[in-house]
C-alpha cells in the first residue's frame, strides 16, 4: 500500500528524480511513495539515489516499457 | 546520509559555457546532487555567465560541432560546415534541438535553473567575466554572490567533487 503516488511518465532524466525528491520532503518518514515512470535510465537512477540518501527503495519492477518504484521515507 | 560523516557531501562546478546543448550537463548534475543531498556550488564564468541572465535566448551552432548528430528521417543527419555557416542554419539547428527536448520529456534550461535556485544550490558570478563582458547586474537574476577565482577555489576545497565544464 503506497501513502503516496507520483507519476513522472514521459519525463526525462533528471526530472524523475526530482519530483520524487520533492515529493519525498513533503512525507512523513516511514510513508512510502509510489512512482510510475518511462525512462529507462531511472531504473538505476532511483537505486542510486536511494543509496546515496538512505530512503529505502522496497520495490522496482518493470512492465513493458513502464517502471514502478516504491520508495520508504527513512529520514 | 551516511552517519560517519558530520556534514553533508558537497559538489562544486565551474560552468564555463552558454548554448544551449552545454548548459544541460551543469544544470542536472547540480539539480540531481541537490536532490541527493548534496550541498552544491556552480561558479559561472566565461559564456557559462549568459546562463544567469533573466531572460535565456540559448541557442546552438553546428559549427565546429562534427560529433553533433540530430535524428532525422529515421537515420542521424550532421550538418556539414558549408551548409552551418549558411545565414539561419543555427537558428533552424536550435529550432529542432527545442522542438526534440520538448518531445521527449526533457527538462527546460529554464527549469532546471528554477529547480536549483529552489534546491539551494550556492551560485558564484565571476567578477571578472561581468566586467570583460560588460554584463549588466540588473540583467542578471537575483541570488547568486557575486566572485572570483579565490571564492570558487575556497569552495572547492571543502568539496567532494569538483566538475568543469
Amino acid at each position: 500500500m503506497a501513502d503516496h503516488t507520483l507519476d513522472a511518465r514521459g519525463l526525462n532524466c533528471p526530472l524523475p528524480i526530482l519530483r520524487a525528491r520533492k515529493a519525498l520532503k513533503e512525507m512523513a518518514v516511514g510513508d512510502v511513495l509510489a512512482i510510475q515512470a518511462t525512462d529507462p535510465g531511472s531504473v538505476k537512477d532511483f537505486e542510486a539515489f536511494c543509496k546515496a540518501t538512505g530512503h529505502a527503495l522496497v520495490e522496482s519492477t518493470a512492465a513493458g516499457n513502464e517502471f514502478r518504484f516504491r520508495i520508504r521515507r527513512t529520514q | 546520509m551516511n552517519t560517519s560523516e558530520s556534514r553533508a557531501k558537497r559538489m562544486s562546478m565551474i560552468v564555463t559555457k552558454g548554448s544551449l546543448d552545454w548548459a544541460y550537463p551543469p544544470f542536472i548534475l547540480a539539480t540531481t546532487a541537490a536532490a541527493m543531498g548534496l550541498e552544491v556550488s556552480m561558479f559561472f564564468t566565461f559564456y557559462g555567465l549568459g546562463l544567469l541572465k533573466k531572460q535565456l535566448d540559448l541557442s546552438i551552432t553546428t559549427l565546429g560541432n562534427s560529433a553533433m548528430a540530430m535524428p532525422m528521417l529515421g537515420g542521424h543527419m550532421a550538418m556539414p560546415n558549408l551548409l552551418g555557416a549558411l545565414p539561419g542554419a543555427d537558428a533552424a539547428a536550435t529550432a529542432m534541438m527545442k522542438s526534440l527536448i520538448r518531445k521527449k520529456g526533457v527538462a527546460s534550461i529554464e527549469e532546471l535553473r528554477a529547480a536549483a535556485i529552489e534546491a539551494d544550490v550556492q551560485m558564484i558570478a565571476c567578477q571578472m567575466t561581468m566586467d570583460l563582458f560588460e554584463f549588466r547586474p540588473e540583467d542578471m537574476i537575483e541570488g547568486p554572490i557575486v566572485g572570483g577565482a579565490a571564492t570558487y577555489i575556497e569552495t572547492a576545497m571543502k568539496s567532494d567533487i569538483n566538475l568543469f565544464i
